[in-house]
């Protein structure tokens, strides 16, 4: 009797929950991440939805590459999701602009991140922030260290080092001394140019310079990086040339070379394909004991869609992502993505630590190419992709890339004039 | 009377040259699906060897499998292809008459403007269709596509089968006339089963491209229970760019099911074909 | 034809006119007059003809669009003298009455056609990757594995590659219409033919070829309508910024690129529909060439 009662009782409470549940908010977020489908919905999303019942929420990633496009479309005709996964600076601005994207600068979470960190999400002014930011990625070399050790090398610290390793790599015949290619071009920029750049124009020093037109791309600083790509073509893999980012990415975790010009967010699916112990080196300094810049990007953030109709469960969401209990989630699910929150974040993976160490002992900056730069036609940064990618193959000369560049930034860009 | 087109050189050489081609056409099918029954050493190691004891794995396949519901994935694409396809063939069919039998003001006009359509890509006009399909509620709905890749396919099926349309012998129409069938009934009874080969064509040039495609299902109709097969295994390709287990994997299950229909319907396609010729 | 009563016309033209015109040329016709604007401070401006002003003018956009067009051409180009002819080569030995497993090598043969752009694209990378090595390793196998290159990553070769991927493709395309086209003429015409003492190739060359040129005509400006809205392969192997070094890049790329944008370039919707209507045009005049031209003096049979 008692039983069935229970039952009963069970039964009514399963019913009026489920009547309940028809009366949730679902909240939808777009992003590019589809690598990170599995983590979202296993870790991330459980975490939010056992604090904050009443409120679902569905991770609907599309592919990098079609993001913009499939976002900009969904946007206009009113069917885009409540939140955006925000990139970083001009595409979102246009967005927040374009009324798409709601002003986020009364969210009390957004007191947990400094101006930096914020500054890819801001109007030029800094008066108004719309999105949350999430995390920043780090360049820099991903080494071998069976490899490593095996040829007896040391990682290096300065640009003479760096090449007397791939010598020696070269001479030994086992390994290719670097994985990279430049089919997909992005890499030859982002992990090449935006790499070792920063040591060349002092991090930010340079890049505000640029911005302001006090340096031109034809200036030493912003040449010699370029001088540098030059060199690496020799000590690439046969047929680079036809070398996909995949396919680099497979030459290093299958232990074909011994270099891996990186960006961290590859830590996690390095981990869990290499079988052989990976260590991480800072892009090398000129001389010995100068200044050291590395690149640290602010890469990824979250914003709220303006015609959402449940904003205000969304900002419910939002809160929580500016709080120390995602970016520790989050760093952690994802080690290579670093958490900007100003709370300080414990990171179990070693070669994450290696990574964000660096924050201590080098100046941080970000991509010279993203802020303002890209705003008019040609696009700096996609000519950078294109430069950086010709004058590896040796297809243009550093001076005569440098000097297209700056001619192309020069016809639009006013300071530059 | 045949003695002269039956010479055993002849013949030799024609298995010759079609047995080139067609390993030509099937050898990067054969290494797509080899591999992806390995492991991932194996694959770079050997890459055309077939799966051994040692090398054979099933790992991609239990990664891609334990997402995304593939079978609802074929059925989506399945409804959108066919009836598609069917509105096509119906719609362009009764047009392409209206063009080629009846002489009317505006014909050559009419006829332009429906060719219009093949000149521009239809991807151009993404933002108003969308607005169009959010307007009338059908965004996410299988109907959205269904009226995209139609009005996608109209202009090349008109285009061809009112040139195949003239060849039909106006005699046989005339004679139909006179034995009192309604233009309809000519249409549908004298006329359509003559262009079957011409049918045949076009249905499939349509159906590639509506099987294949990867824009609108992303744009129209994202949503989980509406996702095409070819968009659900785009969503694998970008996930797992580096995992290539499960690249072949996904890529494989999104030729098997093509495969497997174009083997049922090759025959069909083939007899729609010889059927018109042989008459 | 003298029916008095034109009521079946409608019927027959309606229903494609109507959803052809609502779901395709409305929403195009709405695209393309956005050439005509450009984005002001407030909103949409009308500019008249600047856009195409700056298309044609800025050596920028002219330079990029002019070597889009020309990359075009060469890949119309490549599809015309390899795809086209392979064709229908296949197509006439497949029509041999006598030839065994026909169905088989047709089957075959048409299987790359169906697959998708992103399967061929990664299906082909793999084979030409200079690190997989499954074209050096067999091309060193017969010996000849300095012949090898990085095709796909050299500026000189890339594009000519890539247009020889989608022949391999699309050549089951020609080969069925043709192979349609060769069944369909009589027989009587062939033995009147063979009656004459013209068989094996000459019959080929002058009775069934002059027959089948109605259908080489569609196939032809099938080719070039879907080669200048080609767009799929090119982005699925070397992503909208066709490298190297805008060596792959067609019109389709260009525009895609420019109406979408890409990266962290903004996408441009009226410079984008300036270079849609520009590839319009293309195509129209194209058209018109192939309907008025060779159309018109082409004798249709009636069978």
């Amino acid at each position: 009797m008692t039983r069935r009662t229970l039952a009963g009782l069970m039964l009514t409470t399963a019913l009026l929950g489920t009547g309940a549940a028809a009366q949730d908010v679902t909240l939808t977020i777009e992003s590019w991440r589809n690598d990170d489908l599995s983590i979202w919905q296993d870790q991330i999303i459980p975490a939010f939805e056992a604090a904050n019942p009443g409120i679902k929420v569905e991770f609907t990633p599309s592919a990098p590459a079609e993001y913009n496009a499939a976002l900009n479309s969904k946007l206009d005709a009113g069917t885009a999701g409540d939140l955006i996964t925000c990139r970083p600076f001009d595409a979102s601005l246009a967005l927040y602009d374009g009324g798409k994207l709601a002003d986020l600068s009364d969210l009390g979470a957004m007191a947990n991140f400094s101006d930096v960190a914020k500054s890819a999400w801001q109007t030029d002014d800094g008066a108004h922030t719309f999105c949350v930011p999430m995390a920043s990625v780090i360049h820099g070399f991903i080494y071998n260290k069976d490899a490593f050790a095996e040829l007896g090398i040391e990682p290096p610290a300065t640009v003479d080092e760096f090449f007397a390793v791939l010598d020696k790599i070269k001479e030994d015949g086992t390994y290719i001394p670097m994985a990279m290619g430049t089919n997909d071009q992005w890499e030859a920029a982002t992990m090449g140019y935006q790499n070792i750049g920063p040591n060349y124009w002092k991090g930010e020093e340079g890049r505000r310079a640029l911005i302001a037109g006090n340096q031109k791309l034809t200036d030493e600083p912003w040449v010699e990086p370029y001088r540098q790509l030059a060199r690496w073509g020799a000590y690439l893999g046969d047929g680079y040339e036809a070398q996909t980012y995949p396919d680099s990415q497979n030459l290093f975790t299958l232990g074909r070379a011994a270099i891996y010009p990186a960006g961290s967010w590859e830590i996690s699916g390095f981990n869990a394909q290499a079988d052989f112990e990976m260590g991480a080196f800072p892009p090398p300094v000129v001389n010995a004991g100068d200044e050291c810049y590395i690149s640290d990007h602010t890469d990824i953030a979250i914003g709220l869609n303006a015609a959402s109709p449940n904003a205000e469960a969304a900002r419910t969401f939002l809160e929580w992502v500016g709080s120390a209990e995602f970016a520790s989630l989050y760093a952690n699910a994802l080690p290579g993505f670093f958490s900007l929150n100003s709370a300080p974040v414990e990171m179990a993976d070693p070669l994450a630590q290696e990574f964000v160490s660096w924050r201590d002992k080098c100046q941080s900056t970000i991509r010279s190419t993203y802020q303002i730069l890209s705003r008019g036609t040609p696009n700096l940064e996609n000519e950078t992709w294109n430069a950086s990618a010709n004058v590896i193959r040796g297809a243009e000369s550093p001076e005569d890339a440098a000097a297209r560049l700056q001619a192309g930034l020069a016809s639009w860009y006013g300071p530059q004039q | 009377m045949h003695k002269a087109r039956h010479n055993p050189l002849n013949s030799i050489a024609a298995h010759a040259a079609l047995l080139t081609w067609t390993a030509i056409a099937l050898f990067p099918v054969v290494v797509i699906l080899i591999n992806s029954f390995k492991t991932r050493k194996a694959i770079f190691r050997e890459p055309l060897a077939l799966p051994s004891a040692d090398s054979f794995s099933l790992v991609g396949y239990q990664t891609v499998m334990r997402q995304g519901d593939f079978f609802l994935y074929f059925q989506n694409s399945m409804i959108v292809t066919v009836v598609s396809l069917a509105f096509i063939l119906l719609f362009g069919a009764m047009a392409a008459f209206a063009l080629s039998e009846y002489r009317f003001r505006g014909n050559a006009l009419m006829g332009l403007y429906l060719a219009l359509g093949i000149m521009i890509p239809i991807r151009i006009g993404t933002v108003a269709i969308l607005d169009l399909m959010v307007q009338t509620g059908l965004v996410n709905t299988l109907m959205a596509l269904i009226l995209v890749y139609t009005a996608q396919g109209l202009p090349l099926a008109v285009f061809i089968l009112s040139e195949f349309m003239r060849q039909v012998s106006d005699d046989l129409k005339n004679a139909g006339r006179i034995d009192g069938l309604s233009e309809y009934r000519i249409f549908f009874r004298l006329v359509l089963p003559l262009v079957r080969p011409a049918m045949a064509t076009v249905a499939v040039f349509n159906m590639i491209p509506i099987w294949n495609d990867l824009w609108f299902p992303l744009i129209l109709a994202p949503g989980e229970a509406t996702k095409t097969l070819t968009l659900g295994s785009q969503v694998f390709i970008g996930q797992f760019v580096t995992d290539w287990n499960a690249v072949l994997s996904a890529l494989s299950l999104a030729i098997l099911p093509v495969l497997i229909l174009y083997v049922i319907f090759s025959r069909q396609l083939i007899r729609g074909i010889t059927s018109g010729a042989v008459k | 034809m003298a029916t008095r009563s034109r009521a079946h016309v409608i019927v027959f033209l309606a229903p494609a006119v109507l959803v052809y015109t609502a779901v395709m040329i409305w929403p195009l016709f709405n695209t393309l007059r956005l050439a005509l604007y450009t984005s002001g401070e407030e909103g949409r401006v009308f500019t008249g003809l600047a856009n195409f002003a700056t298309l044609f003018g800025d050596p920028r956009w002219s330079g990029a669009f002019w070597n889009a067009l020309g990359n075009n051409f060469w890949f119309f180009f490549i599809h015309m003298i390899v795809q086209n002819p392979i064709g229908i080569a296949l197509a006439a030995i497949l029509s041999h009455p006598r030839l065994r497993f026909a169905a088989l090598y047709r089957s075959a043969i048409f299987i790359p056609t169906i697959l998708s752009f992103v399967i061929v694209g990664f299906a082909w990378k793999l084979i030409l990757s200079p690190i997989w090595g499954i074209a050096p390793s067999m091309l060193d196998a017969v010996g000849l594995k300095s012949l090898f290159a990085p095709w796909l990553g050299r500026e000189s070769s890339a594009l000519t590659t890539l247009a020889l991927i989608s022949v391999w493709q699309f050549v089951g395309i020609p080969m069925m219409l043709i192979y349609a086209a060769l069944l369909s003429i009589p027989e009587e015409i062939l033995e009147a033919g063979e009656i004459d003492g013209i068989t094996g190739w000459a019959a080929f060359w002058w009775i069934k070829l002059p027959l089948i040129l109605p259908s080489i005509g569609i196939i032809s400006i099938l080719t070039f309508v879907g080669n200048f809205n080609a767009f799929d392969l090119i982005y699925a192997s070397q992503g909208a910024l066709a490298g190297p070094d805008f060596s792959t890049d067609i019109l389709g790329t260009f525009l895609y690129r420019t109406f979408f944008g890409f990266q962290l370039q903004l996408g441009d919707p009226h410079m984008g529909s300036t270079i849609a209507t520009a590839m319009f045009a293309i195509i129209l005049a194209g058209v018109c060439i192939y309907l008025f031209a060779i159309q018109t003096r082409m004798r249709r049979y009636q069978f």
